[in-house]
Formats: structure tokens, sequence, C-alpha cells
């Protein structure tokens, strides 16, 4: 057990130094942005007004709100401190609105929709690739061309490809939405129907996206641990098939539960762009409004936002891999 | 060189790969010498007119007619201007005027209109038809008795000074125009999109522009993961640890929220295709450098490197000549990736309203994000984004299948 904890303690300081580093950049970044982004508001807000004095008190105070007028270090401990208690102060585009409850409000949504999606795309990819290594001829022939052209398929193609044929043409499924418009969210029987029948669509669509990859990745593992010594060595023993193919499988996850980890930030860019293509009101979509509003601290806080969740899944996997994989503690225990 | 070569188009995987692609660089060369209109003209007034041949229907009044008596040509005409709800509509009437259903088919347009003829009476009100129900079907029989005349069509000139107009010629039913007589027809085979602008024009030029932001993003993202793999690997030490805490950091911090934040940062004036291309770039050499680092540490200690480093050769000499050449496969491959990845992030950072600005250039992923923004996917306007998405999918499968064929040369332990 000691060469565990060594691992973990490890893989926590490397991945509190990634925070701190992703910290940084995601508040010196937006702040880099040409333009001053109170002013546009304020000229929104003072459209009609003529009183010169007054658009200038308007400016002022919203300046004096988000602190912009004091020198950037100075902001960055502020931004630091609030952050820590949860405050990431107002949106500018959805004025009395604070970012905070703009990324409450959506980041339910997103966290309901993503990770149950990536990991059965994930669990199917893995069975299919790991079935085509073993049964080759027929399933392999038609499986391999079709997760190659899928994995190649941009994931907003797909998103509006289902969206065209399952929802405009068939309409089977809404095309846009996490539920209703004509609901309030309670927990009522037709509420939770209308979002079961608002996920499948973005739901599927970012399953599809990832089955292709990880078919094509697991079955070369596959392939590859098939061909190894030990499996010949084990025919020789004359151990049962069923036994050897449970090992090789086994020993092709493993890259792959790394594989996971490491695209994990891919695939969440990917289904961001999904949930914009359904209008689904997750972080992706509240990205995309805070884009066409220039609302940097609600962009500052979604991609922090998601950073931090990318690290917290990225850091369990790796914590997991820990455990199943023998290999570490053994490496890490000499 | 040359042996490689031809191994690498004995592959069956990379020689369909190379035709699709080279057949897409072809057009994006070829098209443009032949149809030479400016790819981003806004010719339509409205949004979205649907793919086929527009004839000017002014120049084919004046073009040399010719009479062809075509005997399904007013059936045609017919079917073509009644509509699904009108049919219906007519069916409705039938049945309230005591006709049996199930003698009436709708999708026979010659039986339906007889029976029409025959049966509708303008002053006939049935119990529970609201008064504009009856005009509608009023009107509906006036314009039906338009379509069935024989008559032709006057052709009448307005006189600007005097207030009457004269007739200065007609148009018999029987009337035909030759396309290629008429002087102005223009085809749009992929119709127009939502700023009016011809969409295969702008696709090619489009596919182009793309085509360039992956080949900048991919050579960046190439240059700099190679630089960054050989230096690691290669003088190791202090330099290894500097550049693999950087390697690392950038792994595990999803991409695509750097692409958002520095694209943003950047702000619209002065995001030029060009400059998306090389933020992408600068974003994706992770993987490259991760890989080729891993390849020199393998390499480092060969007895070909020991002899090299004996006679003296500089750390440069011995990278350019007894490193590189056994890294070149992968490079090659990895930049074929890289180009792919980088349209694809294009696509996507477009989609977000982070593309290049739109004044200047199209690129694949602007005309998706319209297309999107115009909601051309719920109207049904398949022309706007659907052969963006197949040019986008075929460049990226084309180029993934070379890279695997590649693979199968180079690694011959992948070889099945």
């Amino acid at each position: 057990m000691k060469g565990y904890r060594k691992y973990f303690f490890g893989k926590l300081l490397w991945f509190s130094v990634t925070l701190v580093f992703a910290f940084l950049l995601n508040f010196i970044l937006p702040r880099l942005m040409p333009g001053d982004p109170v002013r546009a508001i304020v000229s929104r807000l003072a459209q009609g007004m003529t009183n010169a004095t007054g658009v200038q008190a308007i400016y002022q105070q919203y300046t004096e709100l988000f602190g912009t007028n004091r020198p950037m270090l100075e902001q960055f401990f502020l931004y630091a401190r609030n952050v820590f208690h949860g405050d990431f102060g107002f949106s500018f585009s959805q004025y009395p609105r604070t970012v905070a409850s703009v990324i409450k409000a959506s980041i339910g949504w997103t966290i309901m929709l993503q990770f149950p999606a990536i990991i059965v795309g994930w669990l199917i990819g893995n069975a299919l690739g790991a079935l085509a290594a073993y049964l080759r001829k027929g399933f392999d022939k038609v499986l391999m061309p079709i997760s190659i052209f899928v994995s190649n398929f941009p994931a907003f193609g797909m998103a509006v490809i289902m969206l065209v044929v399952f929802g405009a043409g068939f309409k089977w499924f809404p095309t846009s939405g996490g539920y209703g418009f004509d609901l309030i969210p309670s927990f009522t029987w037709s509420f939770m129907w209308s979002v079961i029948v608002h996920y499948q669509l973005p739901f599927w669509s970012i399953v599809l996206t990832a089955i292709g990859g990880q078919a094509i990745g697991m079955r070369s593992m596959s392939i590859y641990e098939l061909n190894a010594d030990y499996v010949k060595f084990s025919r020789f023993m004359g151990i049962k098939d069923r036994k050897i193919v449970g090992y090789v499988f086994r020993n092709a996850m493993l890259p792959q539960i790394t594989g996971l980890a490491l695209s994990l930030g891919t695939m969440v860019g990917g289904a961001l762009v999904a949930e914009i293509i359904f209008s689904y009101p997750g972080l992706g979509y509240t990205l995309l409004n805070s884009v066409m509003g220039q609302d940097y601290p609600l962009i500052s806080a979604a991609t922090l936002i998601i950073t931090l969740m990318v690290l917290a899944a990225t850091f369990l996997i790796e914590i997991l891999y820990g455990f199943i994989d023998p290999r570490i503690k053994a490496a890490q225990a000499d | 060189m040359q042996h490689t070569i031809r191994q690498v188009f004995r592959s069956g995987k990379f020689l369909f790969g190379f035709t699709i692609f080279a057949a897409l660089l072809l057009i994006t060369i070829v098209y443009p010498l032949i149809i030479r209109h400016p790819p981003l003209e806004i010719i339509a007034q409205g949004t979205f007119f649907p793919p086929g041949i527009y004839v000017n229907v002014y120049d084919s009044i004046g073009s040399p007619r010719y009479t062809l008596n075509l005997d399904d040509a007013a059936a045609k005409r017919i079917a073509s201007k009644l509509s699904d709800a009108d049919r219906s509509a007519i069916k409705e009437w039938l049945v309230a005027g005591g006709i049996p259903e199930k003698e009436i088919d709708i999708t026979d347009t010659e039986r339906l209109l007889d029976l029409w003829a025959n049966e509708y009476d303008p002053t006939k009100a049935f119990p529970g038809m609201t008064l504009a129900k009856q005009r509608y079907y009023q009107r509906l029989d006036t314009s039906l008795k338009g379509i069935l005349s024989t008559e032709g069509v006057a052709i009448v000139r307005r006189n600007v000074g005097a207030s009457a107009s004269e007739e200065v010629g007609s148009v018999a039913q029987t009337d035909y125009a030759n396309v290629s007589q008429v002087p102005n027809v223009r085809v749009l085979p992929l119709g127009t999109d939502n700023f009016g602008r011809d969409v295969l024009t702008e696709l090619v030029k489009a596919t182009s522009v793309s085509l360039q932001i992956g080949l900048v993003a991919g050579t960046v993202a190439t240059l700099i993961g190679l630089t960054l793999g050989l230096l690691a690997g290669y003088i190791g030490g202090l330099m290894d640890d500097i550049i693999m805490f950087f390697t690392n950091l950038f792994t595990v911090i999803p991409t695509p929220v750097l692409l958002i934040l520095i694209s943003f940062s950047i702000g619209q004036e002065h995001r030029g295709a060009f400059t998306i291309a090389v933020v992408i770039g600068l974003t994706y050499w992770v993987w490259t450098a991760r890989a080729v680092r891993a390849q020199v540490l393998s390499l480092r200690n060969r007895d070909h490197i020991n002899l090299s480093k004996l006679s003296g050769h500089s750390t440069v000499h011995i990278i350019l000549y007894d490193i590189l050449p056994y890294i070149a496969s992968y490079v090659v491959m990895a930049l074929i990736l890289q180009v792919s990845l980088g349209i694809l992030t294009e696509a996507s950072l477009s989609i977000l309203g982070l593309g290049p600005r739109t004044t200047e250039v199209p690129t694949l992923g602007l005309m998706m994000n319209w297309a999107m923004i115009y909601q051309a996917h719920i109207l049904g306007k398949w022309w706007a984004y659907f052969p963006v998405i197949v040019t986008i999918a075929l460049i990226t499968f084309s180029m993934n299948l070379m890279n695997t064929g590649l693979d199968h040369v180079f690694n011959p332990t992948l070889r099945d």
C-alpha cells in the first residue's frame, strides 16, 4: 500500500500544479482582449440617454462594480479570493444575474449529459473493438471502415445530421432545448418525460462520435496482445480459450483507460459543440452566449469550470488506474 | 527514397485516401479557373434559394419560340400548382358534397379535377362551413380554372408616358424556349446560402482556405513538437525536465478550453484565417513532442549515434543526419494527422463564433456557422450545411486513411 500512497500523492501534487497554472491562464488570457467590455455594456444600457454626465456616472459605477479600473495584480488577487468563495462577479451580458448563478443553472445539464455519454461511448466502442479483434472476418471487415469513417466525422456534423434526420425529419425527438418550452422545472411526470425526450439526441450524438475512435484503438491493442508470446505459450499449455481471451482483453483495456484520461479534454470540447447544435442548456450553450455577448467574467468562469471538471475526471481515472494496474504499485515500490 | 515511395503507393488504404485527397485538391485548383465568379459575391436577393438552373424569365420571353406538343405537359403543370393542402381541401369538399370517400384518390390529379369540375357549386354551403372557408373554395376554383384553360397569356408593355398599356405579344401553353438560346442562365448546383451567395463556388473557396489553415496549423504544431521533442530527447537533463513539465501541463489542460480563451482574447478584429491557423498550431504540438521525445530517447544510445559522436560531429549534424531520418516517417504521419485536426478545430471554433472574421474569405467552419445561425438545418435547407459536413468528413477521412496506410508500411508489426 505504501507504493500506492506515493503514486497517489505524486499525482495529487502534479494535478494541483496544473490547476494553479490553468487558473493563471484563465485569468490572464481573457483580460488581454482589446476593447473595454464595461464601455460596451454601458453603451447598450445607456441607449437613448442624451445626458453625458449620466452615462459617465453609470460607467463609473460599473467599473467600480467589476473592478476593471484597478491594477492587474490587484484584480488577480481579488479574483482569486472571490473565486475561492464561489463568487465570480456579475455577468456582463445578462447583467443583474451573477456569473455563479448562470453557471449553476447550466452545469448540472452538462454533467448529466456529457459524462454518461462519454462513458457509454467508451464502453460500447471498446466492446466493439474487442469483438472485431477476436472475431475478425466479416464483422471486422464491416465494422472497421464504419468506425474509421465515424471517428473522422466531425462531432458537430454528427449532431446536425441526427438533428435533421430524427428531429426535423421523423419528428421523433425535439430539436432544441433541455425540456419543453411550455414547462417549468419541477418533479412532475410530464417534466421528467420532457427532459428524457430532449436528452436522447444530444446523448446519442456524443456516444456515436466517441465509439469510432475507441473501437479502432481497442482493436489494434487487442490484436497486438493476441499475438503476444504469453498467448501462444498459454495455448501450448492447453489453457482454455475463454480464459486466455479474458487475460488478453484485461491487458488491452489498460492503455484504453489511460487513453480515455488523455482524450477527455478533446471529447468534452466536442460535446460542448454538440450542446450548442441542440441548444442544450448546458455549459457549451452558455459559452456560446457569453462569446456572443463579449462577456469575459462568464467566459473565464465557464472555461475554469470545464477545466476543473476535466482535471478532476482525469485525476479520478488515473487514481483508479493505479488500483487496476499492478505494475504501477510495483514500479513505485522500489 | 524511391523504393519507399513505391512501397507506400502499393498500400491500398493509402492509395484510396490519397485519391480522395488529390481529387479534392484538384477541384479546388481547377474549379476557380473555369468558373470565375467571385466566391463571396452576393447574387440572390433572399435566403436559401434551392439548387437548380436559374433561367431569366425576361430573356426567355424574347428568345426564339418553339412549339412542342407534349401530352403530359398540362398534367404536369396542374400537378405542380396543386399543393397537398389544396388536394385535401378538395377531398373534404367532395366528401361533404356526398361523394364516397373511397372513390377519391388525392394523388390522381386528373380524376380529382374531373370530379371537382363536375361537382363544385360555388353557391353551395354546407352546415358548419365558415364564410372564410367558402371564399377559399371559390378562390381555389377560379385559380384552377385559370390553370385548366388552354388560352395563352398576353405580354403587355407598360407605357410610361401614356396611361394605356400596349400588348406586344403572347405566350401559348405549347411554347418552349431553348435554354442554350437564353442569354442569362445561372446554374446553382447547390443553391444559395443565407446571404444569397452561390454555395458551390463558396464551398470550393472555403475548402481551399480550410486546407491552407490545416496546413499552416499542422506545420506549426509539427515544427514546435519536433523541435521540443528533439531537444528534450537528445539533450536531456534540465532541458528535458523543463520541456516535459510544460508538455505534461498542456496535455492535461483541455485544449478546446485553451483555444477558446486564446481566440477570444485575440479579439474579433484581429482574427484572420492565418492567425487562427497559427493559434491552433500553437496549442496542438503536445502529442508530437511526446512521441518524438520517446523515439529520440530510444535512438540516443544506438551504436551509429555513438560512432557519430566519436567522429566529432556537432550536435546539429547528429540530429540532422543520424536522428531525423529515423523519425522522418513518424513526423510525416503526425503532420498528416495534425492537418486534419487543424481543419476540424477551425470548424468547431467557428461554430462557437470564435472563427476567423467573416468579411474576407469563407472557411468550412464559417459556412457551417452561418447555416446554423440561420437555422438551415431546421428549415430543411440541406444544401447550405450538408455539402460542408461531407467535405470536412471527406478531408479528414482521406487523411486518416493515408495515415493508416503509411503506418502499415513503416510499422511491419501492424500488418495483419
